[in-house]
């Protein structure tokens, strides 16, 4: 039984079995109170009538890309959890889960773009290859200008505004199954902090 | 609960992520791990650095702390955390980290004011320590650091805290960092200051006392600034630069930390006297510094003032002081926090817990 969190875009925290059944969810798509609504959901997933939480054997993070504050709020709050708990936590990037449910949708096909905001006029994009159980990154996470992006040919884009956790935990499951690696539980911020070197100003 | 609850207290406000572990008033561990040396390169604490280092400390901070209190997480009574004030991408890292841990563990989440936790680090019992004797209430406190300078009454530790002022522009240990930058000393400027003052004149020059005109006495009482301070010791060194003069560094150093203490120490008697209240505890990190403690005890014993610092590793940032005032909270019968609270960067001193 997975515990998965992503807070890369708006805030979801899932509750799935290792057969890939979603027991609890709780999600939001307000951008901005992740760290406030992290506790209740975690809170009410943990007590669903369908959860034995004493079950619990991983806990899964999206690690993004998406806005730093936010994001940090759920990758901290998975790790705390398998500290807590002293089991397993697995990093997923956050655009893989998107790419699973839209393959497992039979939405997309071919080559595909996840898209995300990224703040300040940018949008973070992972190109895919469709393939089970997991698609096959073509392009990793990268910034592009909103303004700039086109996509390649071939590639059918599709921005998102929500990274529903379940599918973080699919994307876990496929990964485990295939014995696939998982990536550092670290946030992928695509992006250096934002400091300038100033220098001492004259006042008189 | 038991009288005496083990509680657990995680601290991520500013550029330091402290875990600390107390069973009532007994400190139990206190560690910390600092982002300082990453800002120094740019003369002060950059958020999203600190905030991306919290992230980074947070599980070995945590794992320490435990292992050096001897307990496990499975009996801990409680998990606090600092909701605020402080900044917001730092404080959050905190924040979700305690909730959850406290929802994974079943335990009860307190949220704690930042400032009044400097207050509670004064009643820590370091077995290892010399008895201090107990904090005696009402009392000023004046907590100094690089993101605060804060003046309180403090009737209560778990109800009943009141501001009686604060800086209206920079904190007084920002000015510290900002002077040492304009004497080229490195980064933080307080200890290089101290050092640099040590063989300085203090009445060099008189640099300005911010807001102790009888004018601003009235409107200002016991809020502070040191802006204006900072601005009149450029002015100093640009004057003796462009006049090709040498600058007397020690000298400039001891000035400043001069007129910083000075403004300091006398609002806060001037506190303890106008209230009646014959007490003075010292937090915050601005405390290491030499002057400001001689000072203040000076000033202290000239006016019949008892005063508290607590010791250094409890005086700047950490976050045993968290989980003290979340123990006091409980031994008071207080509950839980909502978990729904989020970080409040201007969480007001009146809100011991959120």
């Amino acid at each position: 039984m997975l515990l998965a969190i992503d807070t890369s875009a708006g805030t979801s925290v899932s509750i799935v079995s290792d057969d890939g059944r979603m027991l609890a969810e709780r999600s939001s798509d307000d951008t901005r109170r992740h760290a406030e609504l992290i506790g209740p959901f975690l809170a009410e997933v943990l007590a669903a009538a369908e959860v034995d939480d004493a079950r619990l054997t991983h806990v899964v993070a999206g690690i993004g890309p998406g806005p730093f504050t936010g994001l940090r709020v759920g990758i901290a709050a998975a790790r705390a959890v398998a500290l807590a708990r002293g089991i397993p936590l697995l990093a997923v990037p956050s655009h893989e889960a998107v790419a699973l449910q839209l393959l497992e949708g039979g939405v997309a096909a071919g080559r595909f773009a996840v898209i995300t905001d990224a703040r300040r006029r940018e949008v973070a994009v992972t190109v895919f290859a469709a393939r089970l159980p997991l698609p096959t990154v073509v392009e990793p996470a990268h910034l592009v200008a909103r303004a700039a992006f086109a996509p390649t040919e071939g590639v059918t884009p599709f921005e998102v505004h929500e990274i529903p956790a379940a599918s973080l935990a699919h994307a876990a499951l496929a990964r485990l199954a295939t014995g696939a690696a998982f990536p550092d539980p670290q946030p992928l911020y695509l992006r250096a902090p934002d400091v300038t070197l100033s220098t001492p100003k004259r006042v008189s | 609960m038991t009288a005496q609850p083990l509680v657990l207290g995680i601290e991520s406000s500013c550029d330091e992520t402290g875990v600390g572990i107390v069973r009532g008033t007994e400190l139990l561990a206190n560690v910390i791990a600092s982002s300082m040396d990453e800002h120094a390169r740019f003369g002060g604490v950059v958020p999203e650095i600190a905030a991306r280092a919290h992230l980074e400390a947070l599980e070995s901070t945590l794992l320490a702390a435990v292992e050096q209190a001897g307990i496990a997480l499975e009996d801990l009574d409680a998990v606090a955390v600092t909701s605020g004030p402080g900044l917001s991408g730092a404080l959050m890292v905190g924040v979700g980290a305690a909730k959850a841990l406290a929802l994974a563990l079943d335990k009860p989440f307190y949220a704690v004011n930042h400032l009044v936790g400097h207050v509670g680090a004064d009643i820590l019992r370091d077995p290892g320590a010399v008895d201090r004797g107990e904090l005696e209430l009402p009392t000023i406190a004046l907590l100094v650091s690089g993101g605060h300078t804060s003046l309180l009454l403090v009737r209560s530790l778990t109800d009943d805290v009141e501001l009686l002022g604060e800086t209206i522009d920079d904190a007084a240990g920002e000015a510290f960092d900002k002077v040492a930058r304009l004497l080229g000393l490195p980064y933080p400027g307080g200890p290089q200051i101290d050092r640099a003052a040590a063989d300085g004149d203090p009445t060099a020059v008189r640099f300005p006392r911010g807001l102790t005109l009888p004018k601003d006495l009235v409107a200002h009482r016991y809020d502070f600034s040191f802006s204006g301070l900072k601005t009149a010791v450029a002015r100093h060194v640009e004057k003796l630069r462009d006049a090709g003069e040498p600058v007397p560094v020690a000298d400039i150093a001891a000035s400043f930390r001069e007129a910083v203490a000075d403004v300091l120490t006398a609002k806060a008697i001037a506190a303890c006297v106008d209230l009646g209240v014959p007490r003075l505890l010292l937090g915050g990190g601005v405390v290491a510094n030499a002057r400001v403690r001689s000072l203040a005890a000076e000033r202290a014993e000239a006016a019949g003032v008892s005063l508290r610092i607590p010791p250094l590793s409890l005086c700047t940032d950490n976050g045993a002081m968290i989980a003290a005032i979340a123990a006091q909270r409980i031994m008071a019968g207080h509950g839980p926090s909502d978990l729904g609270v989020g970080a409040d960067s201007t969480l007001p001193v009146t809100v011991v817990q959120a």
